[in-house]
């Protein structure tokens, strides 16, 4: 049981943090579908540094560094130029696989890093990532910060109803920069806990597909921090299940355990498991003075 | 008195449109000044200039005698200037107090003191005497509140010139006398208000001084009530500021003769229907349309109108009641067949509904007909007799630039609404129904849709007219109903109503009261 | 969103409102520079980070050459990487003309490989022409079902098609992984299923290159397209709900029906893409262990490059063609990483989707010379 409940958490740590990350940027009004190129390009910046420094912990900094740097790029392309959101993080994604790929072939000559030193594991109560603690720690700072205090309270108003918050004298500007900076800071902080805590090293492509498994508890749990982490959490445990049900000889292929965070995610949006409906302006480029 | 604002010389262009060439306004302190102009005059966008949303390409802003500059609406509220906009800047899932505190929240920066706020909004409504829910959501409260919380918010912030933007335009004449008592109150407690109307009435009933803008330029600035004012004042007449507002003598009768009303060509029985919130917007609407006349149906916005229009025309689903056209029951019919059968409409929203702003103004003069031979023969467009079909509505309506090939989201609002006019007509309807058929157009174009309108009935078509200006209501009808709450409330021939009975059906007085109100 | 803002005087918009004459003709010319100026630009990006990783920028293009122009055998070749994304391109910008974003172009593609592998070894006993032609039609309407799933939760339950179209390939991915794992490999080691029959394969036209007749559907594709959404009613009318829903609702167009329709037909095209690859280059299905071939999210780059008009599509797939031809050569030759590939695609991406970029830089020049 402790075996499930670890890997649960395992798979689910790098989920939570990049669903937080992608919800600041979600509220604020911004799509971020480059949550997997800012991870990728997060676990590749913690294992170079940490590789180049010997210090790993300075690798997950640059990670988050990183992040931001790739978000910046989102943001400036969809808000300062108003972009297709869509369009930009896409073109981030394959930018994120393009850059990673060449700077660590550059590196290290091979696709894949050698075995650097990890964060080393907490051990108690479980032997466990320390980062595991942090995504939880995390989500209940995001949450005290979405609804108990006044920025939070201007994020959302800048996601729902950009206009009203403008003539209230907020930026709309800086709140949205704001916030998908704040998805750089935490997707590449997902991505360090993926290469540096769960894993030791980095390979071409190693988040394969978890930033959009990210991006699918956050909708799934309906744009809110403690709704994503349930939900990460819940993806968690179908992965962590498939050795589970295989010892007791319950035949679920694999296969079918992996595709059930997309149709989750599918089935919640259609309304079949209770209505996930995404803030009110997400996706629309906000101009000034347009009716 | 003192001015408290002046402006002078402001200039504002968007691209090649120059919205503001050159106004000049003084407001004096504690005086109600009316912001008087035709829809496109430049009103709003001076206002935005003033509040910081926009940035003049010239001219001076001084406010309490220093000159100032409003980079935005951070720098407006610390100066004191406060901004309640046509459509209400809230936030739907927000509630009242959020709303109000949105951006000056009590607290500290890592607490956000809902309490506090609560309480704030709770002594200021007192203060003001306007009632407000703090703790409602605001998208479960009434238009009417939403609008005491936008003045709210303005005070709020400390605001000491308040701009309201065609603040009576949702609002039941009974909400609007309640306003008038508020912005009175507000003034005799040292607010100064500026507020932006196309209506003459209201300039004239409320008004201490009026400033008309007309083509993005001030034409004249009058006393009204004389307060304030160094000696005895004459207020100008409606018919003046008519013309000023305009630039010519206008004539706001239009010329009609009797209708000759033939047979029922639109039925419709028992109707309701639910509104998009998924509550009940009709209540059983019974209405007979016959060939040759003008139906009027007066109302406040939000009354069932909307709603009614569309499930005459097959937008939204009636939930009981029966719809005839020439006998037929239609209640059930997409869209397209009901046009197949003689509707035509005219929807109240020209740039959501009315066109696809990105076609050119041929592929909008065959929208809902483009399936039609000889605009298509077995699913080929024949884009020549698209084309000519599209120089002929030029022609015929006046639309300019004479381009087949234009971007119709390039037209002039008044373009736009001719061509939609053109193509409802040139469909040779049985029914015409035509929502808020001149909102948001030029004088020029008003006069013309209203000439093609009667001109149509007297072809023997049955018009269906639904608009919130009752001004036109009563211009064009041959008989009015109104609309309250869902349901029709009143009937009557033309010649009996007035503005007078009609306000208070609308606000949900009922007839004999309303009569009775007329005779005193 | 609502608001109120006065920017436009009737009475004026109308004579200075439009751009004229000359202004017109500039205004087109800008229109067709920013594409070329985003290609111009990422290229230069690609050259500098060749550069400073210290490879040689002259070998790399010289490698671009050989490998697209060398021989004969090379324009073949690079004719064959050109035509999936001829597909792929225009499903994505047929979707975007309906007004939908379809990024589910993976999953379509690896759906429509399964069924056109399948259709190409289990169907036997047909003559050539119309086994291979089965076989594409499997292959589309595998593609088109994948697609209209998302299109029809889009049309009929709101959902906006963005995220089910990318969860919908992951779920391809996982069903191709099942499938082949559980029932249809090939005997043998390789997770791949048995090899098609001659007879569902796409005759090849310019041996000894692979190029093979897939080319020619493609471009037949650009061209129905072409005539489908400008000379025909439902082409009208996919513009319409595209542009403006409401309008189209209001015209009695069936939205709903054109929405998933739309992604029907968007879903086929991407699924064509995958097909032509099984029918005419691979000859069997092979199990994607490594995740996305790329040709899908390559589409959106080819799509929007291409300003999603048919004609445009085929220019920007050529170029995109060519590029990814280049790479494996470029990487033997100058030691180039494949990568630069994938910078030079986001760049152009970028560049093209902030189009103002490069239009600002327009109007500073125009605004300095009229000082």
């Amino acid at each position: 049981m402790t075996i499930i409940i670890e890997s649960t958490l395992r798979y689910a740590m790098p989920l939570i943090i990049a669903a937080l990350g992608g919800m600041f940027s979600e509220l604020s009004g911004v799509v971020n579908i480059a949550l997997e190129g800012i991870m990728l390009l997060g676990s590749f910046t913690a294992v170079a540094v940490a590789y180049l420094t010997g210090n790993t912990y300075l690798g997950v900094l640059a990670a988050m560094v990183g992040g931001v740097a790739l978000a910046s790029i989102h943001a400036v392309v969809s808000i300062r130029y108003k972009a297709n959101q869509v369009v930009s993080g896409t073109a981030i994604n394959i930018l994120a696989s393009g850059v990673t790929t060449m700077l660590a072939r550059g590196l290290w000559a091979e696709g894949g890093s050698p075995p650097i030193q990890r964060i080393p594991d907490l051990t108690w109560p479980f032997r466990i990532t320390p980062f595991v603690p942090l995504a939880f720690l995390l989500v209940a700072l995001c949450h005290w910060f979405v609804y108990y205090t006044p920025m939070g309270l201007r994020l959302r108003a800048v996601g729902e109803h950009p206009k009203a918050a403008d003539t209230a004298g907020i930026s709309v500007e800086r709140m949205r920069y704001f916030g998908v900076l704040m998805s750089g800071v935490l997707a590449g902080l997902a991505g360090a806990g993926l290469s540096v805590g769960l894993l030791s090293g980095f390979e071409e492509g190693m988040t394969n597909g978890r930033g959009f498994i990210a991006l699918a508890a956050l909708i799934f749990g309906k744009w809110t921090p403690v709704g994503a982490c349930l939900a990460a959490l819940l993806f968690g445990a179908a992965t962590a299940s498939q050795t589970f049900m295989q010892a007791l000889g319950i035949q679920i292929p694999a296969q079918f355990l992996l595709m059930a965070p997309y149709i989750l995610t599918m089935l919640a949006l259609a309304g079949v498991v209770g209505r996930s409906t995404p803030p009110a302006s997400v996706g629309i480029p906000y101009e000034k003075g347009a009716s | 008195m003192g001015n408290i604002l002046e402006m002078r010389g402001i200039t504002k262009r968007f691209g090649p449109v120059v919205a503001n060439d050159g106004i000049d306004l003084e407001v004096r302190e504690g005086e109600i000044h009316a912001l008087l102009g035709e829809n496109g005059a430049g009103k709003t966008t001076l206002m935005n200039i003033l509040y910081g949303l926009y940035q003049p390409d010239a001219g001076e802003i001084r406010y309490k005698g220093k000159p100032v500059t409003i980079t935005d609406p951070n720098r407006a509220i610390e100066l004191g200037i406060g901004m309640v906009h046509q459509h209400f800047m809230l936030i739907p899932p927000f509630t009242v107090a959020e709303n109000i505190v949105l951006g000056h929240e009590p607290g500290s920066k890592t607490r956000l003191d809902r309490a506090g706020a609560v309480e704030k909004v709770r002594a200021l409504s007192q203060e003001f005497g306007l009632k407000v829910d703090p703790t409602a959501r605001v998208e479960s409260i009434s238009v009417g509140m939403q609008q005491r919380v936008e003045i709210l918010k303005a005070l709020y912030r400390g605001a000491e010139l308040l701009i309201l933007d065609e603040p009576t335009a949702v609002l039941t004449p009974q909400e609007v006398q309640e306003l008038i008592g508020i912005m009175r109150r507000l003034v005799e407690q040292g607010r100064t208000i500026i507020f932006i109307t196309h209506k003459l009435k209201e300039v004239l009933r409320i008004a201490d001084r009026v400033t008309v803008i007309r083509q993005g330029r001030n034409v004249a600035t009058l006393d009204i009530s004389g307060r304030g004012a160094p000696g005895p004042v004459t207020p100008p007449t409606e018919a003046e500021l008519a013309a000023l507002m305009v630039g010519r003598a206008v004539s706001l009768k239009v010329e009609k003769g009797p209708a000759k009303p033939g047979e029922p060509v639109l039925e419709v029985e028992g109707l309701e229907c639910l509104g998009s919130r998924g509550l009940p917007a009709l209540k059983g609407v019974n209405l007979t349309l016959r060939a040759g006349e003008i139906l009027g149906i007066a109302g406040v916005d939000g009354n069932g109108q909307t709603e009614l229009i569309e499930c005459l025309t097959g937008l939204r689903r009636p939930t009981a009641g029966r719809i005839r056209l020439r006998g037929q029951d239609i209640t059930r019919l997409p869209v397209r067949k009901r046009f197949e059968l003689g509707l035509a409409h005219i929807p109240e929203d020209r740039q959501k509904r009315g066109l696809v702003l990105d076609f050119t103004v041929a592929e909008n003069a065959i929208l809902g007909r483009h399936y039609r031979s000889p605009y298509c023969r077995l699913g080929v467009m024949a884009w020549q007799q698209v084309t000519a079909h599209a120089q002929r509505l030029i022609r015929d309506f006046d639309i300019r630039p004479p381009l087949p090939g234009t971007r119709a989201g390039s037209l002039s609002g008044g373009n736009q609404q001719k061509l939609i006019v053109a193509r409802e007509i040139d469909k040779e309807p049985v029914v015409l129904i035509a929502a808020q058929p001149t909102r948001g157009v030029d004088v020029g174009a008003i006069e013309a849709i209203h000439r093609r309108l009667v001109a149509e009935r007297d072809r023997g078509r049955a018009v269906l007219l639904v608009s919130l200006e009752l001004d036109e209501i009563l211009a064009l009808s041959d008989r009015i109903a109104v609309m309250y709450e869902g349901r029709i409330v009143a009937e009557m021939p033309a010649e009996e109503a007035t503005e007078e009975t009609l306000g208070l059906l609308m606000a949900g007085g009922t007839r004999s009261g309303a009569e009775g109100g007329v005779a005193r | 969103m609502t608001g109120t803002v006065e920017t436009r005087d009737p009475s004026r918009s109308q004579d200075q409102g439009r751009p004229q004459g000359r202004n017109r003709l500039r205004a087109l010319l800008i229109e067709a520079l920013v594409p070329i100026i985003a290609v111009v630009v990422a290229l230069l990006i690609g050259l500098i980070f060749i550069a400073i990783t210290g490879r040689d920028p002259a070998k790399a293009a010289e490698a671009l050459w050989v490998a697209n122009f060398g021989s004969r055998r090379a324009i073949g070749e690079a004719l064959v990487s050109v035509t999936p994304l001829i597909f792929t391109g225009l499903s994505v910008a047929f979707a975007f003309r309906a007004g939908l974003f379809n990024i589910g172009g993976e999953g379509q593609y690896i759906v429509a490989q399964l069924a056109a592998a399948v259709a190409g070894y289990a169907i036997t006993g047909l003559p050539g022409w119309l086994h291979v032609t089965v076989a594409i039609l499997a292959g589309a309407l595998a593609g088109g079902l994948w697609g209209a799933i998302p299109g029809l939760l889009k049309a009929y339950r709101g959902v906006h098609e963005v995220v089910n179209t990318i969860m919908m390939n992951y779920i391809a991915l996982y069903l191709a992984n099942y499938l082949i794992a559980n029932y249809l490999k090939a005997p043998g080691a390789l997770p791949v299923t048995p090899e098609i029959l001659p007879t569902a394969r796409l005759a090849q036209i310019l041996p000894p290159s692979r190029l093979h007749t897939g080319l020619f559907l493609a471009l037949g594709a650009a061209v129905l397209v072409y005539l489908l959404l400008w000379h025909t009613r439902w082409g009208y009318e996919i513009r319409a709900v595209g542009h403006n829903p409401r309008a189209a609702e209001y015209a009695g167009i069936d939205v709903p029906r054109n929405l998933a329709l739309a992604m029907l037909i968007s879903g086929a095209l991407a699924g064509l893409a995958g097909t032509v690859q099984v029918l005419g280059v691979q000859r069997a299905f092979y199990d994607p262990v490594g995740g996305f071939v790329g040709y899908g999210f390559d589409g959106i780059a080819v799509a929007l490059l291409g300003r999603n008009h048919p004609a445009g599509v085929v220019l920007a797939a050529l170029l995109f063609g060519i590029l990814d031809r280049a790479a494996p050569t470029m990487q033997a030759m100058a030691q180039v990483p494949k990568a630069t590939i994938w910078v030079v695609q986001a760049t152009v991406i970028l560049l093209v989707a902030a189009d103002q970029i490069i239009r600002s830089l327009f109007k500073r020049r125009r605004e300095v010379a009229a000082r």
